[in-house]
């Protein structure tokens, strides 16, 4: 076929040397290409291969998701005959001090109340605390921040959502406890102790309180960048047309922005949440590690993720191992469902919304 | 060499939109054939089937037969064979990023194993020598990326890759279309030194640039094809009404 | 009167408007605040505890001076590899699965959702998941595994990360465009060659950020390793003894009695931090960059 393609198509610019013609007119080397592509095949095998192994590395996603779920199955399954749903509402009394009790691995009595109780608890103050800031947060940095600022700002708030949960735990310890120690909590007894919610009988600082401060700011950047997510989301029309009305900045932030953008901001709020509710290490630093439930927000408690970290490399019988797996299961549940629900009202938010990324 | 292509009522769809109807044409070896017509009336999907790239949307479908030679591209074999005989240039110049001018060039027969140096060196050189852009780039073929061309280079480096592979049949889909007139002349010139060694099927919306470089010229409209003849006879005397009315720019 | 009226309003939206501007800066002003004090106390109480001990002595019994963490920073070093090595690939395979051949299908929606799910369960259930595959005695019918070991908070740290390389990878090779595909294609390279060597190439600098982000994140894990890996006060490179690791290391001795300890563990936050903090901005200056190398 190509033995009489010898004639090389001119270049405008130059004169071919003498080389480039000895080069140009050795079909040997064309018709081997030629013959070496048509004999590679048509690879279909190895596409079909890679194509599943692909398949498999993204099955593999589910395959986790299930295979948690089932270890944490089995695993409890001792606890749950033996307690079945009482686990989480029983207490009973101690014979000696006629105290209620929950917790008392020696005695083989478990009731996850507390724990239950505890993750509410310093979830639900910690999203009242962190969801105002992290909205003002983003309202300010979509809508009122200056160009030079918004880096800066965005890049800091990125920043603390890849601090360590241990090093906010360690910076609770040594220095948030203290401050709150020493000035907040006698504020907030003077202030509200009224209620009965903030009692003075806990020296040590730690508790509901501090867990749940130390808790708003690690959920903090997860909230208000979703919030400014969705916020950017907005269309720019729907601003100017509450702005052509004559509104002022903040009208205009409030009906044109907050009210379009509203679900996805509860979707960034409930995603907080399913990160406080699983919170560990920092929780567990600071909570003060008591299985019992007070009125006071300032008396020590407990956390369903903090008793696990706590007990489970020293439980040494199987149903004290069993009824942490269960708790662990329970709050693997909560969080999944918690974080499902979270993901599909951001998604219906933003998915109409022009991509940013291009 | 380049061979011909005879292709017989094909048929293509893009989801529940007809986008070829019936299309039944023979186009010659060794020339240039132009297909000129609106946007949207199915010329870029006809070259895509002549490759089969059209397929490689989920929702496009396809029917009828296309023979390139003796080898009926959609009976006989697999896309990934016939493609490295169908060589194809796009409308926007798409240099591999990653890759500097050599590996560009050398990208077609260096992905699918070839690795014979001294061969490489020689197939890039001529392919570069082919494509006109040898002087321009011979200095530093390994040391610059593709992208960093201007676009009428970038697009001579995609005809130098597309060659490299050689093809029997080399399809352009609006090739000069986001260039500016110099290397849109370029382009051209190099269309008219290729059309000997290879069968060249170019797409175009711009009718002077189909009345300078090809003998046969197709309209298409509608996704049907109107009127397939030589190019000086449809340029100058069309049969039917509706290729008249555009070449005279009375619409599109 | 209605002019009056209508003025008096105005004035009350007007300081509305200032009211809640001011609201917002101070809102700013007070997430920034624990930020500040978190890296000065960090830096203040860390660098003055570093010293070349910290990086080449392994800890001391209490109550005696001195002592380093060597021992926690190779061990982590081992875990992260550990990690690495099951995370990043079929995370990249994963991504490569969503983003090149699963667009638009039902199948990758819901793998996508699942993983962006799977990000969300706490660290300290995949803790628990990891002890009950590997850890319980109850399957220790393979020697490596059925105690506290090395591999077992390696896979703990590994199945963490496969969402989040998963998920950056198929945002990357989204943002290869669509041309540079077909150019493959056109060509009649294979499709595996085509992905592998084109568009994953093209958007290697966007996913090896991705890899370092996710590699970031489990650095600073110490929830799933409490009862995998364990901890160890000793030297060991062992995957099949319980190992020390930095973050764990931090957890021991901040809730320890002793000054000593504090010391360090202010030292291995600080050395842990640093480590953090010049991945997350590397990842910004190579995503502010542009994803792709050498894109126009």
């Amino acid at each position: 076929m190509s033995e009489t393609r010898i004639v090389p198509p001119q270049p405008k610019a130059g004169s071919l040397s003498s080389e480039n013609e000895r080069v140009v007119a050795s079909p040997a080397n064309v018709s081997a290409v030629r013959r070496y592509l048509s004999e590679r095949g048509n690879s279909a095998a190895a596409d079909r291969w890679f194509h599943y192994l692909m398949l498999l590395c993204a099955l593999s996603i589910f395959g986790i998701v299930a295979l948690i779920a089932t270890e944490l199955v089995i695993g409890s399954e001792l606890s749950w005959h033996r307690l079945g749903f009482h686990f989480f509402f029983s207490s009973y009394l101690d014979p000696y001090t006629s105290m209620r009790l929950f917790w008392d691995p020696v005695n083989e009595h478990f009731s996850a109340l507390p724990f239950v109780y505890g993750t509410l608890v310093s979830s639900f103050l910690a999203l009242l605390i962190a969801v105002p800031l992290a909205v003002g947060v983003a309202v300010f940095l979509t809508e009122m921040c200056p160009g030079a600022l918004r880096a800066p700002l965005a890049f800091m708030t990125e920043l603390l959502a890849a601090i360590p949960s241990i090093i906010y735990g360690l910076w609770a310890v040594f220095v948030l406890v203290p401050l709150l120690r020493d000035y907040v909590n006698p504020l907030l007894i003077r202030a509200f102790g009224w209620t009965g919610l903030f009692e003075s009988d806990n020296p040590t600082g730690l508790g509901f309180v501090a867990a749940a401060v130390i808790l708003a700011i690690m959920i903090l950047p997860i909230i208000s960048s979703l919030t400014r997510e969705v916020m950017m989301a907005v269309p720019h029309s729907q601003r100017e047309a509450v702005l052509a009305l004559g509104a002022t900045r903040w009208e205009m932030i409030r009906m044109g922005v907050l009210r379009n953008a509203r679900i996805g901001i509860v979707g960034a709020i409930i995603l907080g949440l399913g990160r406080a509710l699983g919170e560990t290490m920092a929780v567990t630093m600071v909570i003060g590690n008591t299985p019992e439930i007070h009125r006071s927000l300032l008396s020590n408690g407990a956390s369903m993720a903090a008793v696990i970290a706590n007990e489970y490399a020293e439980a040494t019988t199987d149903l004290h191992r069993s009824a942490l797996t269960e708790i662990g299961l329970a709050l693997f549940v909560v969080t999944i469902l918690v974080n499902a629900l979270a993901r599909l009202l951001v998604w219906a938010v933003t998915r109409g919304a022009p991509q940013r990324a291009h | 060499m380049g061979v011909g292509i005879e292709v017989t009522n094909l048929n293509a769809w893009y989801g529940s939109n007809h986008t070829l109807q019936d299309i039944n044409l023979h186009i010659p070896a060794n020339h240039a054939t132009a297909l000129i017509g609106p946007s949207g009336c199915g010329k870029s999907t006809f070259v895509r089937c002549l490759n089969r790239m059209h397929e490689t949307n989920p929702i496009a479908r396809v029917t009828g037969s296309v023979r390139i030679g003796d080898l009926d591209i959609y009976e006989d074999a697999k896309p990934v064979e016939i493609r490295r005989r169908v060589g194809m240039v796009f409308q926007r110049p798409n240099p591999f990023p990653t890759m500097s001018i050599y590996d560009n060039v050398a990208s077609g027969l260096k992905l699918n194993g070839f690795r014979n140096r001294r061969v490489l060196d020689e197939i890039v050189e001529k392919s570069l020598k082919n494509s006109a852009l040898w002087d321009e780039v011979k200095d530093d073929l390994k040391k610059k990326s593709g992208a960093s061309l201007s676009g009428g280079q970038q697009q001579r480096l995609c005809i130098a890759r597309a060659l490299a592979v050689d093809p029997e049949v080399l399809l352009m889909d609006e090739p000069a279309s986001a260039l500016d007139p110099v290397s849109t002349s370029k382009i051209e010139d190099l269309i008219f030194q290729l059309k000997s060694q290879y069968t060249i099927v170019i797409v175009t919306h711009n009718m002077q640039q189909a009345a300078r470089v090809a003998e046969k010229t197709g309209f298409f409209l509608n996704g049907r094809m109107v009127e397939f003849d030589s190019t000086h006879k449809i340029f100058t005397n069309p049969s039917d009404k509706r290729t008249e009315d555009y070449i005279t720019g009375r619409f599109g | 009167m209605v002019k009056q009226k209508t003025s008096a309003q105005t004035r009350i939206r007007a300081v509305t408007d200032h009211a809640v501007t001011g609201l917002a800066i101070a809102a700013t002003v007070l997430v920034i605040a624990p930020l500040v004090a978190i890296f000065v106390y960090l830096i203040l109480r860390g660098a003055s505890s570093l010293n070349l001990d910290f990086f080449t002595k392994i800890p001391k019994p209490v109550g005696e001076k001195g002592g380093g963490m060597a021992n926690a920073i190779v061990g982590s070093g081992i875990l992260l590899a550990v990690a690495s090595a099951i995370g990043v690939p079929i995370g990249i395979g994963g991504g490569i699965f969503l983003a090149e051949f699963g667009r638009g299908t039902r199948l990758a929606n819901s793998i996508r959702f699942t993983a962006d799910v799977l990000n969300g369960v706490p660290s300290i259930v995949m803790g628990v998941a990891a002890y009950a595959l590997i850890v319980s005695p109850h399957i220790s019918f393979l020697p490596m595994l059925g105690h506290f070991s090395a591999l077992s908070g390696g896979v703990a740290l590994g199945i963490m990360m496969i969402p989040t390389v998963c998920r950056t990878t198929e945002e990357m090779l989204l943002m290869v465009p669509h041309a540079i595909r077909e150019a493959a294609l056109g060509l009649g390279v294979p499709n595996w060659r085509s992905v592998l060597s084109i568009t994953v190439k093209t958007a290697s600098p966007g996913i090896i950020t991705g890899c370092m982000l996710a590699f970031a994140r489990v650095a600073g894990e110490t929830a799933p390793l409490i009862f995998t890996a364990l901890g160890n006060s000793f030297w060991s490179t062992s995957l099949n003894e319980p190992i020390a690791a930095l973050p764990l290391q931090i957890y021991v001795y901040a809730i320890s009695p002793y000054d000593e300890w504090h010391r360090l563990a202010w030292a291995g936050a600080l050395v842990l931090i640093v480590l953090i903090v010049l991945a997350v901005s590397l990842v910004r200056y190579v995503t502010s960059r542009g994803v792709l190398k050498g894109a126009s």
